[in-house]
């Protein structure tokens, strides 16, 4: 085979490189197909038994489901919040670095919005208890005292700020790198031409931003939300040392009584699990791949979608 | 982060001191010990792996440190995974001891007797007290009795100046504020012991019984012993339990026993072994306690965590059996409870229970 192809006259001659770089890159990409199937079947495999698993041994509730329903609404209420917090102020900072500031200033905020991502999770987990949660006690206190009418800020209100919404706002600010990057690099692609007819037809920047940017880089923003949910989603040791954690269900943003969620929930609780309780723990972990798996879908369904009418074509 | 940082540091270094003061004396009592089983002692060699709980850690560092420097050529492991997955690792053979906060359970034990080719020896070597721990500015020495310790981590007591409360404290000036009960989020023999105590204690108001796992869907929970301390401090009005070494500077509540108010010191703590009985299930070489949490003597304090350690009765070789006496023995000596005390704050356990143990581990032997 190889020397019909060194000999053949019709076919440019193959170097090794040309047979051993394609097999390189294809091993590459079913590695990542192969440890995901790996983690797939780890989750599946140790988790069944806890589908099963009798009602006394089941810590806290009858069922598994009921023991996973709490932490999975903790574990999306977080990501939500995250994102609520994060996806305004990314959009924000993405078009000031993009369309607002001077060139020198705009990469070296660039750098440093980088640098965010840098950042370990203990150390957002530490700044979250020890920095930001006794600052925000004084906010809780006046939500509780005079918007208590409001099912999110019925209090009582938390004495030490470790309230599931500060859980969700330093989650914000640990998924703000990835979706202001993406954001911006998805408005530095929008066509110039777009943008100087927008400004020869007479509209003001804000006006062109919202004609040409906005609708060309929508996608991009939609998949770097979609990232940066599944980012929320696993966070797990900033969240176990922030979070007080009551396994409820409630609406209460500020109290002391949060829904825990489930990547933390697992890093509390294994160091002194064993037997059942360990394959109680995985199975919630396959709950959590499983939706972190249909965010990814659903996001990857989003952009494909929007892509025709990005008004990049 | 600093504050939390300093002690332990200076924890180590007060144990590292103790250690190297207690040399000479360690090796001495090696000597001893070790005659009585083969007669040579400085020659131990190899590595020694453990695995379990992390209440033992900061003693374990002391431990670790006290035999090596008078057996240069052992390195002493131990992997503070937690109680569980100690016990896990031991039962499966991994490690050659393990620490535990629980004694073995029936179906362990039957493990054990697989993994060990005979039966697994366990003995206490950790007691140390739980404190109760509030921030409440101006209030010193709170007095609790039982029933108000459990009314308020149940969420009956909310306030204050609750009756129950400002009864036991006539002189104190309890302000109006709610009550924030701190417990540990995750699974804590800390958290094991402290329900015991009050499911012995207050059964009328504490009806969730001994668990690991916080039962109840209120208060506020806090990740491990740094997490509890640091939420009480973070918060006034607040209240917890843990560890009492590292409680710092917050008030630690005197707890009623016998009619006396009693607080969590290593002296206290320590007389409960005297008081209590002996495990069901126990022997001469499961060593193993069921504390009483209602004494009705003076001067003793209920609230404290037994932690064992669990070797095997035989192992593979000659070297290995060495190597487990020797560190066993320096464990449960005077020197290595005394180097525990100083570097953890822990209880120092009793000359009986030291014997008990002592006879226990002399019998480790070869599984040939």
């Amino acid at each position: 085979m190889t020397s019909h192809a060194v000999e053949g006259t019709h076919r440019p001659p193959r170097s090794v490189g040309d047979r051993v770089f394609p097999a390189l890159v294809t091993a590459a990409g079913a590695v990542i197909l192969v440890t995901l199937a790996g983690v797939a079947l780890f989750l599946t495999y140790e988790g069944l038994p806890a589908l099963t698993a009798k009602a006394a041994d089941i810590p806290g509730a009858d069922s598994f489901a009921a023991y996973v329903w709490p932490l999975l609404y903790g574990t999306l209420l977080a990501s939500v919040l995250a994102l609520l917090f994060a996806v305004p102020v990314s959009i924000g900072v993405a078009l000031f670095i993009s369309h607002f500031a001077p060139r020198r200033l705009a990469s070296s905020l660039g750098y440093l919005v980088d640098l965010l991502a840098a950042v370990p999770s203990i150390i957002y987990g530490l700044w979250g208890i020890f920095f930001l949660a006794p600052r925000l006690v004084p906010l809780y206190d006046w939500l509780a005292g005079h918007l208590s009418w409001i099912p999110f800020f019925a209090g009582p209100a938390s004495v030490t700020g470790r309230t599931i919404l500060t859980a969700g706002f330093v989650l914000g600010v640990m998924v703000l790198p990835i979706m202001t990057s993406i954001c911006r690099e998805i408005f530095l692609q929008t066509p110039r031409l777009h943008e100087e007819a927008a400004l020869a037809l007479g509209a003001t920047r804000w006006e062109m931003i919202r004609m040409t940017v906005f609708p060309y880089g929508r996608s991009g923003i939609v998949s770097g939300a979609m990232l940066a949910l599944g980012r929320a989603l696993g966070e797990t040791i900033a969240v176990a040392t922030i979070l007080s954690v009551s396994n409820v269900v409630s609406l209460n943003l500020i109290s002391s009584t949060n829904p825990g969620t489930i990547a933390a929930n697992i890093a509390l609780k294994f160091p002194e699990a064993s037997g059942i309780e360990v394959n109680i723990l995985i199975a919630t972990g396959l709950v959590l791949f499983i939706v972190t798996f249909l965010v990814n879908f659903l996001a990857r369904a989003i952009v494909g979608r929007r892509a025709e009418f990005s008004g990049a074509n | 982060m600093n504050r939390i940082l300093r002690p332990r540091a200076a924890a180590f270094g007060a144990a590292a001191l103790v250690v190297a003061v207690g040399i000479s004396a360690c090796s001495a009592s090696n000597e001893s010990d070790s005659s009585t089983s083969d007669g040579t002692s400085s020659s131990l060699s190899g590595d020694l792996n453990g695995a379990g709980s992390s209440a033992q850690e900061a003693a374990m560092a002391a431990w670790k440190a006290g035999f090596q420097s008078s057996n240069p050529d052992v390195t002493v492991n131990y992997d503070a995974v937690g109680s569980g997955g100690g016990r896990e690792q031991f039962l499966a053979g991994g490690v050659q001891y393990a620490g535990s906060d629980d004694y073995l359970a029936d179906d362990e034990a039957t493990k054990a007797q697989k993994t060990c080719n005979g039966e697994a020896f366990e003995y206490p070597v950790y007691v140390s007290p739980i404190a109760v721990i509030y921030n409440l500015p101006g209030v010193d020495g709170l007095q609790l009795t039982p029933a108000t310790l459990a009314s308020i981590f149940a969420g009956k007591i909310t306030k204050w100046n609750d009756p129950a409360i400002t009864g036991d404290n006539p002189d104190a000036k309890l302000p109006s504020s709610n009550i924030t009960p701190v417990h540990r989020s995750d699974e804590s023999g800390t958290t094991g012991n402290f329900t015991d105590y009050l499911s012995q204690a207050a059964p009328q108001q504490w009806t969730y019984g001994p668990v690991e796992s916080w039962p109840i869907k209120s208060g506020e929970g806090a990740d491990g012993t740094s997490g509890v301390v640091s939420a009480v401090k973070g918060g006034d009005g607040t209240i917890g339990y843990a560890d009492a070494s590292q409680a710092g500077d917050l008030g630690k509540a005197l707890v009623e026993v016998g009619g006396e108010f009693v607080g969590p010191t290593p002296e206290a703590a320590s007389q409960i072994l005297d008081v209590s009985q002996p495990a069901p299930g126990a022997t001469d070489t499961n060593i193993t306690i069921e504390v009483n949490r209602t004494p009705s003597e003076a001067g003793v304090y209920p609230i404290v965590l037994v932690s064992y350690q669990m070797v095997c009765s035989t192992y593979d070789s000659q070297d290995t059996v060495d190597l487990v006496q020797g560190f066993a023995s320096y464990v449960i000596s005077a020197d290595g409870q005394q180097a525990a005390s100083q570097a953890a704050g822990s209880a120092p356990i009793t000359d009986s229970i030291r014997q008990q143990a002592q006879a226990a581990i002399d019998k480790i032997s070869t599984s040939s």
